[in-house]
């Protein structure tokens, strides 16, 4: 590929439009107080399922309507978001970290560690991942911290599976060979050779991860096994909106494009960081 | 050779279970809140609390408690359920069947649309065409089997409402069947109104669950189509005047379908983990709906009964496909 391609695929719209929903969705949920039109929490049974600002019976000030309670859904979706956002970065790098660390011992040193690891995979890939979660949810108790760990103990297999083949290959690589040679030792080379090399694939992974939690969460507060409190989580809000889908639509619609993006643009990031390292696309 | 791979696999296999059952086991044992309580009124006596401890075994130390479980298991008996008061055993085997023809439809779904996918697009290679089925598979592919469901429902379920969104078959309905697999026995007894019942119950969860893996085969399907699409011998018959479409049917896709089934078996487990939610989401009363509510109510006996069953499906299928793809590769079938 030449050095026009690639500056293309660095510059691809949809690679733009990714950025710029996650941007605008972060920014919101930052200055969520700033931004919302409403309270979140905020119940008003005078204004129970108001439709969204284009159908007749709309209130101004209420954008996308209400729920069956009165409440916003916009500012319900602009808060919601703040936990999506946490849930993505603190599970996705706990994840991360642990699985890449596991994943690069086991790829690097072989041998036994590398058979314990692998055979402990192998019973993680055994289990239902959605069942899993919703498991350690219910047995570690609802709570943002239970959730995040629940999907961090859950979802390292993908980074250790991958880091483990990416730093088998690289240890057997010359360079290895010729850092040993000059004088470094094992965890020296693992650390300072080895993972510099495998970082560009847990980059992509981890961006591909946040995605994944996003939906995690949102399937645990469909559940209504995420967090505990009335804070609105985009999961809590499509579980309102799948009850009262035939009295108020949007209050599922408009969850559900939140995340649909915000996973869509998750996965275009992870696919493009991927293609942009990988030496043989390239 | 191959009875060798078999017997290793095996092994591994039984390995992975045991290890499955104990991290369930340990998970469950260490979760807060004491299940005994919730089955009895409150003002229930010290004394009736400690008999039904022992009863369901729960005053015994917890490397005790495991090895009683693990014995009654491997002779078929999973516990009685805390919360539904029955044999787990038997709530599991009411419950796989119609799970299993869930996933199944799904699948058969998948490995349609995404062969069908890859063909069209192994085709029109270099074409918009290709193009076009590049994007929506990635599109599709990034969105998860939850995610499908919800649209679906609001598509097919409230927009133009042609199919059922809850349930597993039709309530008003006269059920004469003996077994749990219903769609199977609707076809064997000609009761081809109730299998039209249930299929249109089935449809929206089967694609939510069939549309992501349909296109990770069809991105990997076409992939392998073109590279053999450049070999000698379909060159051969494209010279003796077949078509495209004959040369991919009847030369490309034997060979070109190897990788494929390998991951197509791997994702298969990723399916059937998706009826967890699906399931709940449609109200389809399979054994991933009682999971949660087994989950939701502390029912650990049920619980443990349910994951080991999931597991056992994966490690078989895992099993599965890795003989099968033993027997169709010639070098290891030779080697």
């Amino acid at each position: 590929m030449d050095e026009a391609r690639i500056a293309r695929r660095g510059l691809s719209p949809r690679l733009w439009l990714a950025g710029g929903w996650l941007v605008l969705a972060l920014l919101a949920a930052i200055f969520a107080p700033l931004i919302a039109p409403q309270d979140p929490l905020a119940q008003d049974l005078m204004l129970e399922r108001l439709p969204p600002f284009w159908l007749d019976g709309a209130e101004p000030g209420y954008w996308l309507g209400t729920d069956s309670l009165g409440r916003d859904l916009l500012s319900r979706l602009i808060f919601g978001g703040r936990i999506a956002f946490i849930v993505a970065f603190a599970a996705a790098t706990s994840a991360c970290v642990l699985g890449s660390a596991l994943g690069l011992i086991a790829g690097y040193f072989g041998g036994w560690a590398d058979r314990i690891i692998s055979r402990i995979v192998d019973v993680w890939m055994a289990f239902p991942p959605v069942l899993f979660a919703i498991l350690l949810v219910a047995v570690l108790g609802t709570g943002l911290s239970s959730v995040i760990l629940a999907i961090a103990i859950i979802d390292w297999t993908r980074f250790c599976r991958v880091i483990r083949a990416e730093a088998m290959s690289q240890a057997r690589m010359d360079y290895v060979e010729s850092a040993r040679i000059a004088g470094y030792g094992r965890i020296g080379i693992m650390l300072r050779e080895v993972l510099p090399n495998v970082l560009p694939s847990v980059v992509a992974l981890l961006s591909l991860e946040m995605g994944i939690a996003v939906i995690v969460e949102a399937i645990l507060s469909f559940v209504n096994l995420s967090i505990s409190t009335d804070d609105p989580t985009w999961g809590s809000i499509i579980a309102e909106g799948r009850l009262s889908i035939h009295q108020a639509w949007w209050v599922l619609v408009f969850p559900l494009i939140t995340l649909i993006l915000t996973v869509l643009s998750f996965s275009q990031f992870g696919e493009a960081l991927k293609a942009r390292f990988d030496p043989v696309l390239r | 050779m191959l009875l060798q791979r078999f017997l290793v696999r095996l092994l591994t296999m039984l390995v992975t279970l045991f290890g499955v059952a104990i991290v369930v086991f340990v998970v469950i044992r260490v979760a807060p809140g004491d299940p005994i309580a919730m089955m009895l009124p409150p003002g229930a006596s010290d004394d009736d609390i400690a008999r039904l401890r022992a009863l369901y075994g729960l005053d015994k130390s917890i490397v005790q408690q495991f090895f009683i479980w693990l014995g009654g298991v491997l002779h078929g008996d999973f516990g009685t359920s805390i919360s539904l008061r029955q044999d787990v055993l038997g709530l599991v085997f009411d419950r796989l069947p119609a799970t299993l023809e869930l996933a199944t439809v799904a699948l058969l779904m998948a490995i349609a649309l995404g062969t069908t996918a890859a063909i069209l697009g192994a085709r029109s290679r270099g074409t918009p065409i290709e193009a076009g089925i590049d994007v929506v598979s990635g599109a599709t592919l990034s969105i998860p089997d939850f995610l499908w469901g919800l649209v679906l429902i609001l598509l097919f379920g409230v927009l133009v409402p042609v199919f059922d969104i809850s349930g597993r078959v039709s309530p008003e309905l006269d059920l004469p069947f003996v077994t749990q697999f219903y769609l199977v026995e609707s076809v064997l007894r000609l009761r081809f109104d109730l299998t039209w019942d249930l299929l249109k119950h089935m449809l929206m969860p089967a694609v939510a669950l069939a549309l992501p893996l349909a296109a990770i085969i069809a991105q990997l399907l076409k992939q392998s189509l073109k590279e053999v699409l450049d070999l000698d011998y379909v060159v051969l018959a494209r010279v003796k005047g077949f078509s495209e479409t004959q040369v991919i049917l009847r030369e490309a896709l034997k060979n070109a379908a190897l990788p494929t089934l390998t991951l197509v078996g791997v994702q298969f487990t990723f399916l059937i983990g998706g009826t967890v939610i699906v399931e709940r989401l449609f109200s389809y009363e399979g054994l991933g709906n009682m999971a949660i509510d087994a989950v939701i109510n502390r029912d650990l006996p049920l619980i443990q009964g349910i994951v080991l069953v999931f597991a056992l499906l994966f490690v078989l299928i895992n099993l599965t496909v890795d003989m099968m793809y033993a027997l169709l590769n010639p070098r290891l079938r030779h080697g």
